[in-house]
């Protein structure tokens, strides 16, 4: 089990509070909405930090104005893949934004095994660092 | 119209007659071209608002064109030498004088420079020029400069933040919430491997970032060498154990700039995804580092040392927003611009102005807030504000209401002296912020209702609840020293 103060991945806006309820990520998705956001559900089973590319379900929901429709879809993923990472992710494309400008986990594998830290004694006191996530010595596809 | 009336009339203005102009001998500045009421600033022009106290008896339209003459070309007789040169476009024009409201003796003093007179990506140079002589002159008793536009034109050839607060947000995977860190602390006296021991405890416990203290470099206790490696230790431990990006500033401030690239290098070697330098280092190394930061994805974070010497006296000095603009076009990825609720000096309007600077697209004049000027940024790459200096968690609500999500703040003290230790700090103060932009986007007025959305949060988080037993009345309030002073109502020129 992962070993820091909640026992759990720390990744997105809300990772320190209780799970969030239907009802409770659905006044975020509102939120976003109503700044001109788009909304996006996005997956996986390897939550290295640097996994920049978790898996689109489906594309960002430009036309959709709706906090149901991406509860909808949200809940669509969780069905097809129930024991992996879920996230929902904001775009926003004002000019010099054009990026995420909100991101919370949804969903979680019911065991977060973590990351070994793996050091690699270098030249001098110089240590090479590795981020190893226990999870990924199972090919993908058979993780969780 | 009499020989007196003529002679009045002269003194007024610039002299024309070329003649009479350039013999030798002393004149008033605005008989040499340093004031025109009837200028009008160019686009290209780069416009300074001074607030001037002259000496008693010291015409403040003289003491204008004074200002513009010594931030230009004058000195203090003719020299025929100037009519080798196109010299009215080297003249600065004070252009505007208006008695500050409220304050006798002090006036403001618009100034505009023409292009010609700046190196392109230069601080260095546009600082020698606009603060160069003046301050020290005679017949000022004090100056301060309010605030710059520069024109789109010049901003052009500055490259800017090395990274910016989107791309920021965009390596380090967090979005949506301000960034958390904290100042090691006791900033002097912990050797390396203590001082890994509180970054890995704050980083652990749910932080951000970590950061060196302004005067952390090298002294006996602690060589430069031993903190990045302890340091980086603790980075890459902290990120295993919460699957988050984590960083520490580490500050490679040192006696030379050849000191500072091996430092950075160094940091660079082992993985840190952010370096520091300290403001006292200066113009050109600054735009030095944010190159080699550049260069090697790095993010930069500028603490504002000393500053407050020439900042904080409204009467005499640079104001920080200009700063916070120079350091914007210098190139920094985060700059310490104030707290307003904590211990250190700012007036809530006054601050928010010098967010604005760093964040804005396009800054909109905002007097309340000490901005004169309307300043288009031309897509330069937005600073991160850091917010740090005695705050707390009590104060989540405040910061979130002040500042929004585009800031780091600094919990140090609030962090690392929790009664349940440090990673029960950097718990709090992460629940707290979760919990307050949680309530924020639901629509709930934080301002007003903060304190009991914390209070419910702390329920189910013991940290939180010892945070707010701990400093939850603890305040700051003092009057702030540097506040905008300005009329709703232009008052007429003087």
């Amino acid at each position: 089990m992962i070993n820091n103060p909640v026992g759990r991945i720390t990744q997105g806006q809300f990772s320190f509070l209780p799970e969030l309820t239907d009802e409770e990520i659905a006044l975020q998705v509102e939120y976003g909405l109503g700044k001109g956001y788009a909304w996006s559900v996005e997956y996986t089973d390897d939550p290295h930090p640097r996994n920049t590319y978790w898996e689109m379900f489906g594309l960002p929901m430009f036309d959709l104005k709706d906090a149901a429709g991406v509860l909808t879809e949200l809940r669509n993923c969780r069905k097809a893949f129930p024991s992996h990472y879920i996230r929902l992710m904001a775009f926003d494309s004002t000019r010099n934004t054009e990026s995420i400008t909100m991101s919370f986990i949804v969903n979680r594998p019911p065991s977060e095994p973590g990351f070994s830290l793996v050091r690699q004694e270098g030249v001098g006191r110089n240590i090479r660092y590795t981020t190893h996530a226990y999870v990924t010595d199972k090919p993908e596809g058979e993780r969780g | 119209m009499n020989m007196a009336q003529a002679t009045d009339d002269q003194a007024k203005g610039q002299i024309k007659d070329a003649k009479k102009r350039y013999s030798a001998g002393v004149l008033k500045y605005r008989q040499m071209g340093y004031w025109d009421a009837d200028y009008v600033p160019k686009d290209t022009d780069t416009l300074c608002l001074f607030r001037i106290t002259p000496q008693e008896g010291v015409d403040p339209i003289e003491a204008a064109a004074a200002v513009a003459g010594e931030s230009s070309t004058a000195t203090w007789t003719v020299v025929w030498t100037d009519r080798l040169t196109a010299c009215d476009s080297y003249r600065a024009k004070a252009y505007k004088v208006e008695p500050v409201p409220g304050i006798p003796g002090q006036y403001f003093a618009w100034v505009a420079y023409d292009i010609i007179l700046f190196e392109e990506g230069s601080i260095a140079n546009m600082t020698a020029s606009l603060i160069g002589n003046v301050f020290s002159f005679k017949p000022l008793k004090a100056a301060r400069l309010e605030d710059i536009r520069v024109p789109v034109a010049y901003v052009k050839t500055f490259k800017g933040p090395p990274t910016g607060l989107v791309v920021e947000r965009e390596r380090l995977d967090k979005f949506g919430r301000p960034l958390l860190g904290a100042t090691t602390k006791p900033k002097l006296g912990l050797s390396g491997r203590n001082y890994g021991r509180v970054v890995y405890e704050g980083l652990k416990g749910g932080l951000d970032f970590m950061k060196d203290d302004e005067n952390i470099n090298s002294q006996p206790f602690m060589h430069w060498r031993d903190r990045f490696l302890y340091v980086m230790d603790a980075v890459n431990k902290a990120s295993a154990a919460t699957g988050e990006v984590k960083g520490s500033y580490l500050n490679i401030t040192g006696a030379t700039v050849e000191d500072m690239y091996e430092r950075a290098e160094f940091a660079k070697e082992l993985g840190s995804v952010i370096l520091m330098v300290d403001l006292v280092v200066g113009w050109s190394t600054i735009q030095s580092m944010s190159n080699w930061c550049r260069k090697h994805d790095m993010i930069l974070h500028m603490h504002r040392a000393g500053h407050g010497t020439y900042t904080r006296q409204k009467n005499h000095g640079v104001s920080f927003r200009v700063i916070a603009k120079w350091l914007r076009l210098a190139g920094v990825d985060h700059l310490h611009t104030g707290t307003a609720v904590g211990k250190l000096e700012g007036d809530p309007l006054t601050v928010q102005g010098y967010y604005n600077v760093c964040r804005d697209s396009y800054t909109k004049q905002d007097l309340p807030r000490g901005l004169y000027f309307d300043q288009d940024w031309a897509d330069l790459k937005k600073v991160m504000p850091v917010a740090s200096g005695g705050i707390h968690a009590g104060q989540m609500h405040q910061l979130l209401d002040l500042f929004g999500d585009d800031v780091v703040l600094q919990f140090g003290g609030g962090t690392i002296g929790h009664p349940g230790g440090i990673q029960a700090g950097a718990v709090a103060n992460r629940v707290a912020l979760e919990c307050m932009v949680k309530a924020r986007n639901e629509g709930k007025d934080i301002k007003n209702e903060g304190p009991q959305i914390l209070r419910n949060a702390a329920k189910g988080c013991t940290p939180l609840q010892q945070a707010l037993d701990t400093w939850g009345d603890i305040s700051f309030n003092y009057a702030s020293t540097d506040t905008s002073d300005y009329a709703a109502t232009p008052a007429t020129s003087a």
